[in-house]
């Protein structure tokens, strides 16, 4: 019993194809692939989002945006 | 791998390719470095990281779709007598083929025992020397881009030229069966178009949306120089850009082949371009050195000592004598590196000047103008030399050149870029909100760590105390 479909290496190299597990189930592992690539880009836009706009609330303040132009790094140093 | 020499030219190609890809990874490292150091204090991670995540997007997109429209798409579709695409099996996502398999039987109807003999241990490292090339195509555009693009826009448009217009190109005029090789005698042997032209035209569609750095023009629209924040950064980058470049045009190649496989004659086996066209190892590599040599004298001269666009020259030289550099005797390369950097070096400033467009580390000149004017150039020095050696082909010629540079520059780079960008625009995921380029991208992140430094130091005193 093997995941892949080699049981043995005592056999014609020559007549072995693929060794990888789940032969035959490559177009479920591809739509499974899709959607999770599709997923994280949903999810980094409004993570993205989200991010921009709590830190336009919290911090973009005229003072702040008036230091930050003026070279400051931190707020707090 | 029936024979002997067979195993050995199998091998030998499979550990060729594989080894050009930890080279090619570090132009993605040099790129990574160069646009950190351009950009400013507060915006370093988010820059870095903009160019980093496009390593795993456009990989796993590569493997989706960019692969098949490489064997798919020579023909046009339907721009060569009307044919469409081609059938591609091997190069399918789902393709057994794209996993470890040791060249037997296929397990799939949809190919043949021929296709697994072939591409079992050689499809793997092809599509990863091609996907490198396709990471370096949208890392081109990101650094002209830094400080104020959304990364959410930065990676979609990464997919679409990493994974879509320059691999599209590719099937067009990097394939030995590609219709603009056939019909125009389109010759680009290290990607002066296919990988630079298209990236730089690509830059320049999204920047002309995109609209320049906040602070890149004063309100009368004099430009202003944005300084780098790491000038020794930002060379040491381009100088690991030039390190890396030796795997890229190793990976241009076809190591070995016999001559009978090329549309030639004689029992004697030869390294080729994409094309298959013979060159050497040896004759490419003294090309590189003295386009190299070209676009580092002309962009110190230019620049009057400029340390950044010295680098850049160089880099400008080897892009602009790539289109020819499989046949160039080496002083051709050496000047056509240079007047490639004269143009990219001027154009650029030009460009700037009249267009008000923010090209933050002249990605659009180094890359796009001086990809552009090598193909050109190419058309006029490599006039009348055959571009296959296969009946059928068109010769290379300065038209079917010139007709090519305005393929890669504005057909598959520029059109395609504005269309998507401004797309992202309407929807408002183009561009960072005003306030948070003013605070800095990582404004958010240094805050929090200040914040965390300054609890530390509060338990270091009460400690103390």
């Amino acid at each position: 019993m093997s995941t892949t479909p080699v049981e043995t290496w005592a056999t014609d190299l020559g007549q072995v194809g693929p060794i990888y597990p789940w032969v035959g189930a490559e177009g479920i592992m591809f739509i499974a692939a899709v959607v999770l690539w599709l997923a994280w880009h949903f999810w980094q836009v409004k993570f993205e989002s989200d991010t921009y706009r709590e830190e336009k609330e919290k911090h973009a303040s005229r003072e702040n945006l008036e230091k930050q132009a003026a070279g400051e790094t931190y707020l707090h140093h | 791998m029936d024979s002997e020499i067979g195993a050995l030219i199998v091998i030998f190609t499979e550990f060729y390719y594989w080894a050009t890809i930890p080279l090619m990874f570090l132009i993605h490292v040099g790129f990574c470095m160069y646009e950190v150091g351009a950009s400013r204090a507060k915006k370093h991670m988010h820059t870095l990281l903009k160019n980093t995540m496009l390593i795993p997007l456009v990989t796993i997109t590569f493997i989706f779709f960019g692969w098949w429209i490489y064997f798919a798409f020579p023909n046009g579709p339907f721009i060569y007598k009307g044919l469409g695409l081609i059938d591609a099996p091997s190069a399918v996502p789902w393709s057994e083929l794209m996993g470890p398999h040791l060249g037997g039987p296929p397990v799939s109807d949809a190919i043949t025992a021929d296709d697994t003999a072939f591409w079992s241990r050689i499809n793997g490292v092809f599509w990863a020397a091609f996907l490198l090339f396709s990471w370096t195509a949208a890392s081109i555009v990101s650094g002209a881009v830094i400080e104020r693009i959304r990364k959410t826009a930065f990676w979609i448009l990464a997919i679409v030229l990493g994974s879509g217009t320059w691999i599209i190109d590719a099937a067009w005029g990097w394939h030995w069966d590609g219709w603009m090789v056939k019909l125009l005698g389109y010759h680009d042997a290290y990607a002066s178009g296919v990988i630079h032209a298209v990236s730089g035209g690509f830059a320049l569609g999204v920047l002309v949306v995109l609209g320049p750095r906040l602070a890149k023009f004063a309100l009368d629209g004099t430009p202003r120089d944005i300084r780098p924040h790491n000038p020794w950064m930002v060379c040491v980058g381009l100088f690991l850009i030039y390190t890396g470049f030796w795997g890229f045009y190793v990976a241009c190649n076809v190591p070995i082949i016999a001559a009978g496989d090329i549309g030639a004659q004689g029992a004697v086996f030869t390294a080729t371009t994409i094309y298959l066209t013979p060159t050497t190892l040896s004759g490419i590599t003294v090309n590189f050195l003295m386009s190299l040599s070209g676009g580092l004298m002309m962009g110190y001269m230019v620049s009057k000592g400029d340390a950044f666009w010295t680098y850049s020259g160089g880099l400008a030289g080897v892009i602009t004598a790539s289109a020819g550099n499989d046949l160039y005797y080496p002083y051709q390369a050496l000047i056509i590196g240079a007047i490639g950097t004269w143009i990219a070096y001027k154009m650029h400033f030009w460009v700037e000047n009249r267009f008000k467009i923010d090209d933050a580390v002249g990605a659009v000149a180094v890359h796009g103008y001086a990809g552009f004017w090598g193909l050109v150039i190419a058309g006029f020095v490599l006039w009348g030399h055959p571009s296959s050696g296969f009946e059928g082909y068109a010769s290379i010629s300065p038209w079917g050149q010139f007709a090519g540079a305005i393929i890669m520059f504005w057909v598959l780079g520029f059109i395609p870029a504005w269309i998507v960008s401004k797309i992202l625009q309407g929807a408002g995921v183009l561009r960072i909100p005003k306030e948070i380029e003013i605070l800095g991208l990582d404004f958010g992140s240094m805050e929090e760590h200040a914040v965390r430094d300054r609890e530390v130091a509060e338990t270091e005193l009460q400690h103390a105390s």
